[in-house]
């Protein structure tokens, strides 16, 4: 394995210099000859009819040179779900109707963002506002207004999943738990806020610079919502500024930026200011959770049932997806042996809820870990031990579901372990707890309907040796440009700089479905491995006229070393067969493809993640304020390409899932977000940041590149649960609902003190 | 009514005219084109806008362009010397101290002005230096350990 040259090493992002010299070039950055300014106007109403948008006194305005309403678009519903229209639900110019405040309902161009912003002032929107509901236990009631035509009581979707004999099983516990957990939303908070420059030409072909995931399915919507071939849309991606989950949907500076450019021929640029940021845009999922869990006495868990109710919002979004995969990862990392799991997804008059890295897995995972561990403590038994009585193993088949090939639970648990025992005794109120995970590799599922690979790339070789490569992945921070880089550079025997990418541009770059899941180092580092696979095939072929090698000697290039691999020492240096290659293919440069698509490898990833954490806090049981002294992880994610990458990915991941356990919150009020500007949002700065420590731990994924499987969202999951049992170890109170606030705390340490004195009594 | 704005970026002097309320950032990226400077917020909180102004960080959202009348301002595109990157730059690409590079010229400008103002500070001098930059993908220790870099001298500066 340490014979690799290039995967493993420590390495610069290959976009590292424009990153740290400000050259780098944002969407926000981008800015073209003859370009205008948008402005979105949104509805100050939950729920209302729009009965008359009169753009008259808009227009007028001195540097005004569009205005589009709901009139202006075709009609038609934009929805990733593609395969089922009746979850295509969003206009996002709205035509008839507002379902949450911020929905769109009018966008204006002018020549500077001033102009712009003083016309939204001038558009008169008649409203009749509507009853609304909030609350999904609301929603779901029979006299509950409606939000969506045709929909009874709200629901949007249900999930069921199940195996075993569930109601059977829980008759052979001897110990059953029912608890309720409720579940917060959080924002995504992406640096970059959501933008587009959209430029049609006269040729009736459109261009965009976006922030963006997936440049793919961005192009793709486009096609759908203005009825064009997708081809006609270039979609350009080269750095976006975070995603998390909240930009591969099509956004309403997109749509609108398009929209008006289309009218004017002129590039149009709309960026969301942070308030809309915080308002109009997607964000996690809230869940209310209910669950039974039941074990024989010595800790073997025999059966679970989960039933989940998530807050919708307005829109379905990617909320499908989080309710499946939140009753998936509800059995997770744990071998129930009888399952069974009702998801609804109720619509509220809400901002609408989505996906957020994780993707359901961060709820799953506190309330479940939460509930293992008082599980763990009824019984008597330790928390590790617990975990590692039930927990996964390699080869494991989730029952109907999906296949488990590597599974590096047990030496999380072992090294978890032996970090808590060498903590050794803690200061008073001080508390560790543990919490365990496991995550996909990219999604399986295609309900986007795509008729290509998943992932797809191109690898050029050019005449100097030099390798461009083409791919549709995006790099969104997570890296993947350069993982996918020294993927390529690893599989065909060259350095890491013989490599120059081009990532996300629909233009030039094969199909791609993006980054979500924590698909890319997995399914497009296969599709990267291939392409650089085939590429060096053709190259090896000429090698092996050129240096006459006997058949039985295979071929192999490493370190720029064209070489017979019994024998390294005999071969040719990869600059010169290049040469000569391509001089001999009458000057053709040679290219490589390669794609994946993952084939029966169950219906939810072709591979999984798994990790054990353990979180430190230290409360102050006078005031319930309490501090996160130190976070440790130990990670399996297969073979490791990018070490710097993982490491940013395993602290990040703490900073923002810490946040969804400790103080990230959206309270509302009639459906509007009280806390919607950074300053009032609270999340974890530099002085509220844990020590953070990674164990590694070396797994072998046979499904991955060189051995790969993901370490983006994984993470994200486990923090959360092991705050919520660190507090109880360190002072004994169980919080239910996220975020865990101080004032929780406190008002829990009231309630146990009076409790006390009760039963003293 | 426009008013004359006098001052140096950079090093460069620029002489421009500017509506009073116009912010510095806007200035900066939208007058001198120099789009390293971000725009995260536009209510001082986020940091993602710092600059140094008359060598101290400031958050050029909260700040009127023609404050800086007379003043020089130090960008990130103002930190590299000619093609040698500062030590706070070749430290944070050591570290891997970025991932998506949205507040990296935020970070590196408080950092910078930090550097500059006290050398040698300590984990949480250095921790309090950036407390006012948001880096939604780092969780910070990365840039902690970067710049901590830098502090122990294991970088040398470019002349």
């Amino acid at each position: 394995m340490s014979d690799y040259t290039v995967i493993g090493h420590r390495v610069h992002n290959v976009d590292g210099t424009e990153k740290v010299t400000g050259s780098a070039k944002y969407p926000f950055d981008v800015v073209l000859p003859n370009m205008l300014y948008g402005k979105v106007l949104r509805s100050p109403h939950p729920h209302a009819k729009i009965l008359k948008i009169d753009t008259r006194r808009a227009k007028r305005l001195v540097g005004v040179k569009a205005v589009v309403t709901g009139k202006d678009t075709l009609g038609h519903k934009q929805g990733i779900w593609r395969r089922f229209p009746e979850l295509c639900d969003e206009e996002i110019l709205c035509r008839a109707k507002v379902r949450y405040i911020g929905d769109a309902v009018a966008a204006v161009a002018a020549i500077d963002e001033d102009t712009a912003e003083e016309a939204l002032d001038l558009i008169d929107v008649e409203y009749e506002p509507l009853p609304a509901v909030f609350d999904p236990m609301d929603a779901i009631k029979e006299d509950a207004p409606q939000i969506h035509e045709g929909v009874e009581l709200n629901i949007n979707i249900n999930r069921h999943i199940e195996w075993g004999d569930v109601d059977e099983a829980f008759k052979k516990c001897d110990h059953i738990r029912e608890d309720k957990f409720k579940c917060s939303s959080q924002a995504h908070v992406c640096m970059e806020t959501h933008d587009a420059v959209a430029s049609f030409g006269y040729n009736g072909k459109l261009e965009v610079w976006t922030s963006s995931q997936s440049s793919y399915y961005i192009q793709r919507l486009y096609a759908d919502m203005m009825d064009m071939s997708e081809s006609d849309i270039r979609v350009h991606n080269r750095h976006t500024g975070g995603g998390f989950g909240s930009k591969f949907e099509l956004d309403s500076a997109q749509f609108c930026a398009a929209l008006l450019s289309q009218k004017l021929c002129r590039p149009v640029k709309i960026v969301l200011t942070r308030e809309e940021e915080f308002t109009a845009t997607k964000r996690r999922t809230p869940m209310y959770y209910a669950l039974k869990l039941g074990a024989k006495k010595d800790g073997a868990m025999l059966a679970k049932e989960v039933r989940v109710i998530t807050e919708g919002g307005a829109y379905t979004a990617m909320g499908a997806t989080a309710l499946y995969l939140t009753g998936f990862f509800s059995s997770f990392p744990y071998k129930y042996p009888n399952y069974r799991y009702d998801g609804y997804r109720a619509y509220t008059n809400t901002a609408p809820t989505s996906a957020m890295r994780g993707f359901g897995a961060p709820q799953s995972t506190f309330v479940g870990e939460s509930q293992i561990d008082m599980l763990a403590d009824d019984l008597g038994i330790d928390p590790i031990e617990i975990r590692r009585k039930n927990g996964m193993t390699p080869n494991y088949e989730v029952p109907g579901q999906a296949f488990i090939q590597s599974c590096g639970l047990h030496q999380c648990l072992d090294k978890i372990e032996a970090h808590i025992n060498k903590r050794g005794k803690l200061p008073p109120n001080h508390g560790i707890g543990v919490s365990a995970y496991g995550f996909m590799s990219g999604g399986i599922f295609n309900w986007f309907n795509t008729p290509y690979a998943f992932s797809a790339a191109v690898v050029r070789i050019n005449i100097d040796g030099k390798v461009d490569l083409y791919t549709g992945a995006c790099d969104i921070g997570q890296g993947s440009n350069t993982t996918l880089s020294m993927i390529c550079a690893e599989e065909l025997g060259v350095h890491l700089e013989d490599v120059r990418i081009f990532s996300g541009d629909t233009g030039i770059c094969p199909p791609d479905l993006g980054a979500w899941g924590s698909r890319e180092t997995l399914m497009n580092g296969n599709a990267v491995k291939r392409a650089a696979a085939d590429a060096k095939q053709q190259l090896l072929e000429f090698a092996a006229a050129k240096i006459g090698a006997n058949i039985v000697y295979d071929l192999d290039i490493k370190d720029r070393w064209v070489h017979l691999v019994d024998r390294p020492e005999r071969g040719v240096s990869y600059f010169d067969i290049v040469k000569e290659a391509i001089r001999g293919k009458d000057g053709v440069a040679i290219m490589g493809r390669g794609h994946y698509t993952p084939h029966r490898k169950g219906m939810i990833s072709p591979a999984y993640s798994f990790g054990v954490q353990a979180a430190e806090v230290a409360v102050d049981p006078e005031t319930g304020r309490y501090k996160l002294v130190n976070v440790t992880t130990a990670h399996e994610s297969g073979t490791v390409i990018n070490p710097v990458g993982i490491e940013g990915q395993l602290e990040g991941a703490i900073m923002m899932a810490g946040g969804y356990g400790f103080c990230e919150d959206q309270p509302m009020d009639e459906g509007k977000i009280l806390n919607p500007s950074i300053a009032d949002y609270k999340l974890i700065r530099s002085l509220d940041m844990p020590e953070t420590d990674i164990l590694e731990i070396d797994t072998y994924e046979p499904e991955g590149p060189f051995g790969a499987k993901e370490a983006g969202e994984g993470l994200t999951n486990p923090t959360a649960g092991a705050i919520g049992n660190a507090v109880y170890k360190a002072v004994g109170v169980r919080i239910y609902d996220l975020p865990i606030t101080p004032e929780k705390v406190f008002n829990a340490l009231r309630e146990k003190e009076k409790q006390s004195k009760k039963a003293k009594k | 009514m426009k008013k004359q704005l006098k001052f140096k970026v950079n090093g460069q002097p620029y002489e421009i005219f500017v509506e009073p309320k116009k912010l510095l950032v806007e200035v900066l990226r939208d007058f001198i084109g120099l789009t390293g400077t971000k725009r995260g917020c536009n209510s001082s909180s986020c940091g993602a806008c710092t600059v140094m102004l008359n060598g101290v960080s400031v958050k050029s959202c909260s700040v009127l362009a023609l404050q800086a009348n007379g003043a020089e301002v130090v960008t990130v595109e103002g930190l590299a010397k000619g093609n040698k990157l500062s030590s706070l730059q070749e430290a944070f690409l050591d570290h891997g101290a970025f991932q998506c590079g949205f507040c990296t010229s935020g970070m590196l400008m408080s950092s910078t002005a930090l550097l500059t103002e006290n050398p040698k500070p300590t984990k949480q001098e250095i921790k309090e230096g950036i407390d006012g930059n948001i880096c939604r993908c780092t969780g910070y220790n990365s840039i902690i350990r970067a710049v901590t870099a830098v502090v122990k001298g294991e970088y040398k500066e470019a002349q």
